[in-house]
């Protein structure tokens, strides 16, 4: 019997990923561990914090820990380098689209064309064919359709496929997602079962390379080290009637649906309605202005499903706190797009975000909102 | 092993314990000595190669205080010798990099063009680590000489694997590294002729001639004095055996896949290494199959984490970041065998034809 190829792990270093190596390996099958090094945190050192704390982009301490794990568990470890790509790829895009006013996912991108694309590429080249992460989703092949499905987490608060939705049928067939039918709760007390030293580390923050969420301060350091001066980026916050009234510092300060750092003294609370790059101008406007009722997704990707013909009755998620709200979803005369027709106005339809589609449990598939 | 529990005292001391570890701290230091033939005062011991080179040229650089200094070493010596120049030029000091040749060799007309009449050392490897070609080093001492420059010379590849006679080079300081001759990781030396003027680098006690104060690694400097005699007896035989795997695998690799060949001149090089472009290919997925497979190579130099980036010693050689990514580093070593040769050179074809099938671009 031809021996079986092993599983490529990626390994952060976290608990969840580390749980999913040492129960892999449980399971009796050959693993190699990977670390992805995907940002050179000193590269902008202004941004790093004097207590330098948890949770980081590919630190020193998680490469560390990573290692620890696969050398508790026994399996081969391996640091590979993505840096190059990552900036390509995720940084770049992330810092384009706030500049053209919009409010990027880094995530989603990092798992379409880092997680699952170039750490697929290593895998096939050290001769695995699944990989496994992390990620709290599930994936299952669905006999009559012929098409790999995902399904949301049994961890519904953990659960990670809103950023999943570009995932192509070639990659879900070749990913493991083997926490997916645990809580996160059952992965800690597993992790601690199985003594790994990272049973009791914190979670990861929100965006890997941003320190504490600050992506204007992470923009600017970034701007200066590539050289590109700061354009002028100055410019009106308008009323929804047209009304000037105030100043800001430049679309990217913006998101739409924010309330707080408008610098303005209001009867009524004014939130961001929308944000214009070309005029730098920033709307805002009571939250009732805020509600949309149908939007353009773009660039769909499907998974459940091969298309939609006829309209589909879907629940449609617009950011990754929005709770999935009944829509639905037709074609378009351009194939890439869809329309999504809202039950009842959502509230904040943002620009570089992504929009997707869910039956239950299962993602149809999702676009990128216009 | 005799030495972790029956030599147990200090070689500092007084009293007999002291005078037994004493006795074997001399006598690893006439091993040493004879290996490069040295005198045994001229021998200085150190934790390792780093720290031997770090000494060498922060001593002698700093050794008196000038207004200003100058520093000559080559684009493809060692981080332990970059990043001691990189400290001293933010302390002020002027640094000029000489370049290599495509044949990995350092020319001795740049060095006399470079020197200057406020230089104070020049700092040249032996044999570069990641090519194993080896530096004209009489006719740069001869250069520096002429100018009235010390030269210093981080051995640590050379060592063990080439004759070195530190009298025939005419260097004045020769670093060296215990687990490059199969000593234990953690103790290494610096050779020091007599009368060059060397400040020490760190401070307490009278140690080494006031030159590396701190207790001795009495276990490790005994084994790095056994390590010198076994590799001077060996020498010879072992060269030898070492070049005829090497060829060996270099011309398997040449003539069975095609788009690779030999970064560095194939001539005057240590016996042991071989750096060889695999174009097409990504080296780091190279490395990774090799190591599931068993072979332990490298590419460039490992980074901090763990991971890897372009070497720059191939970048000086003039090669793309593209080839230099698609190049691999093989150490051949004592233990290893010409059906081991065979086996990596099966592997290595396998591997490439994997990977430039499948495409994963460098």
């Amino acid at each position: 019997m031809p021996e079986q190829p092993p599983i490529a792990v990626a390994m952060s270093g976290g608990v969840d990923s580390s749980t999913v190596a040492a129960l892999l390996v449980r399971q009796g099958h050959k693993i190699v561990g990977m670390t992805m090094q995907l940002w050179n945190q000193r590269r902008l050192p202004e941004l790093v914090p004097e207590t330098a704390g948890h949770g980081r982009c590919c630190s020193l301490d998680d490469v560390y820990d990573a290692r620890r794990v696969a050398e508790q568990v026994g399996i081969p470890y391996y640091v590979v380098n993505f840096e190059k790509q990552f900036e390509e790829q995720v940084v770049q895009p992330f810092v384009e689209e706030y500049l053209a006013g919009r409010t990027p996912i880094p995530c989603t991108l990092c798992n379409n064309y880092i997680k699952f694309d170039r750490f697929l590429e290593m895998a096939d080249a050290v001769g695995a064919h699944y990989i496994a992460t992390g990620h709290y989703a599930r994936v299952r092949y669905d006999e009559p359709t012929g098409r790999y499905q995902l399904l949301r987490a049994r961890d519904e608060s953990k659960d990670q496929t809103y950023f999943l939705f570009g995932l192509t049928q070639k990659q879900l067939a070749r990913t493991l997602f083997p926490l997916g039918e645990m809580v996160k709760t059952e992965v800690r007390e597993l992790a601690r079962a199985m003594d790994l030293s990272v049973a009791d580390k914190g979670d990861s923050q929100e965006i890997c390379f941003v320190p504490n969420g600050d992506y204007a301060a992470f923009m600017s350091a970034y701007l200066k080290d590539k050289g590109i001066a700061p354009q002028a980026t100055r410019g009106a916050i308008v009323t929804t009637d047209g009304r000037t009234i105030g100043e800001h510092e430049g679309v990217h300060h913006f998101t739409v649906g924010q309330r707080r750092g408008l610098g303005i003294a209001a009867r009524e609370p004014l939130y961001v309605i929308s944000t214009d790059p070309e005029t730098q101008r920033v709307v805002v406007g009571g939250n009732d202005d805020l509600l949309r009722g149908r939007f353009i997704a773009r660039r769909v990707n499907w998974i459940s499903i091969e298309g939609v013909t006829a309209p589909v009755r879907a629940q449609v998620k617009i950011r990754n706190k929005h709770a999935a709200a009944p829509a639905t979803v037709q074609a378009t005369a351009d194939p890439t797009c869809v329309e999504v027709v809202f039950e009842d106005a959502q509230r904040a339809v943002t620009p570089g975000q992504g929009a997707v589609f869910y039956d239950g449990d299962l993602v149809l598939g999702g676009g990128w909102i216009g | 092993m005799s030495c972790l529990s029956q030599v147990y005292g200090n070689a500092s001391s007084i009293h007999h314990f002291g005078q037994a570890a004493k006795q074997k701290l001399e006598a690893a230091r006439r091993q040493v000595a004879a290996l490069i033939h040295a005198s045994p005062a001229e021998v200085v011991f150190t934790s390792g190669g780093t720290e031997a080179d770090n000494l060498a040229i922060l001593g002698v650089v700093r050794a008196p205080s000038r207004p200003q200094a100058h520093l000559i070493t080559s684009a493809i010596e060692h981080s332990a010798v970059l990043a001691t120049a990189a400290q001293l030029e933010r302390e002020g000091v002027a640094v000029t990099h000489l370049p290599v040749s495509a044949a990995g060799t350092v020319n001795p007309d740049d060095l006399r063009r470079a020197l200057r009449p406020e230089t104070v050392l020049v700092s040249i490897m032996h044999a570069n680590n990641e090519l194993g070609t080896v530096q004209p080093i009489a006719d740069i001492a001869r250069i520096a000489h002429e100018a009235g420059v010390p030269l210093h010379v981080d051995g640590v590849q050379a060592l063990g694997k080439i004759a070195v006679d530190v009298d025939s080079l005419a260097v004045d300081l020769y670093s060296m590294s215990g687990h490059k001759l199969y000593a234990p990781k953690g103790v290494g030396a610096l050779y020091v002729r007599k009368g060059t003027r060397l400040a020490p680098t760190t401070f307490g006690g009278h140690h080494e001639r006031d030159r590396r104060p701190g207790t001795e690694n009495v276990p490790g400097i005994a084994a790095l004095g056994a390590a010198a005699e076994l590799a001077g007896r060996t020498l010879t035989a072992e060269s030898e055996r070492l070049a005829a795997l090497r060829d060996r695998l270099e011309a398997s690799v040449l003539d069975r896949i095609s788009g690779a060949g030999i970064n560095g001149a194939r001539w005057n090089r240590t016996p042991n290494t071989s750096n060889i472009y695999f174009d097409g290919v990504d080296g780091e997925a190279m490395v990774i199959a090799l190591d599931l497979r068993g072979f332990a190579v490298s590419t460039g130099s490992a980074c901090s984490s763990g991971a890897i980036t372009p070497s720059h010693v191939l970048i000086a050689l003039g090669l793309s970041a593209d080839r230099a990514r698609s190049s691999l580093r093989f150490s051949l070593g004592r233990s290893n065998t010409a059906e081991q040769v065979d086996a990596l050179a099966d592997a290595l074809a396998a591997s490439v034809t994997h990977l430039r099938r499948i495409s994963v671009h460098a």
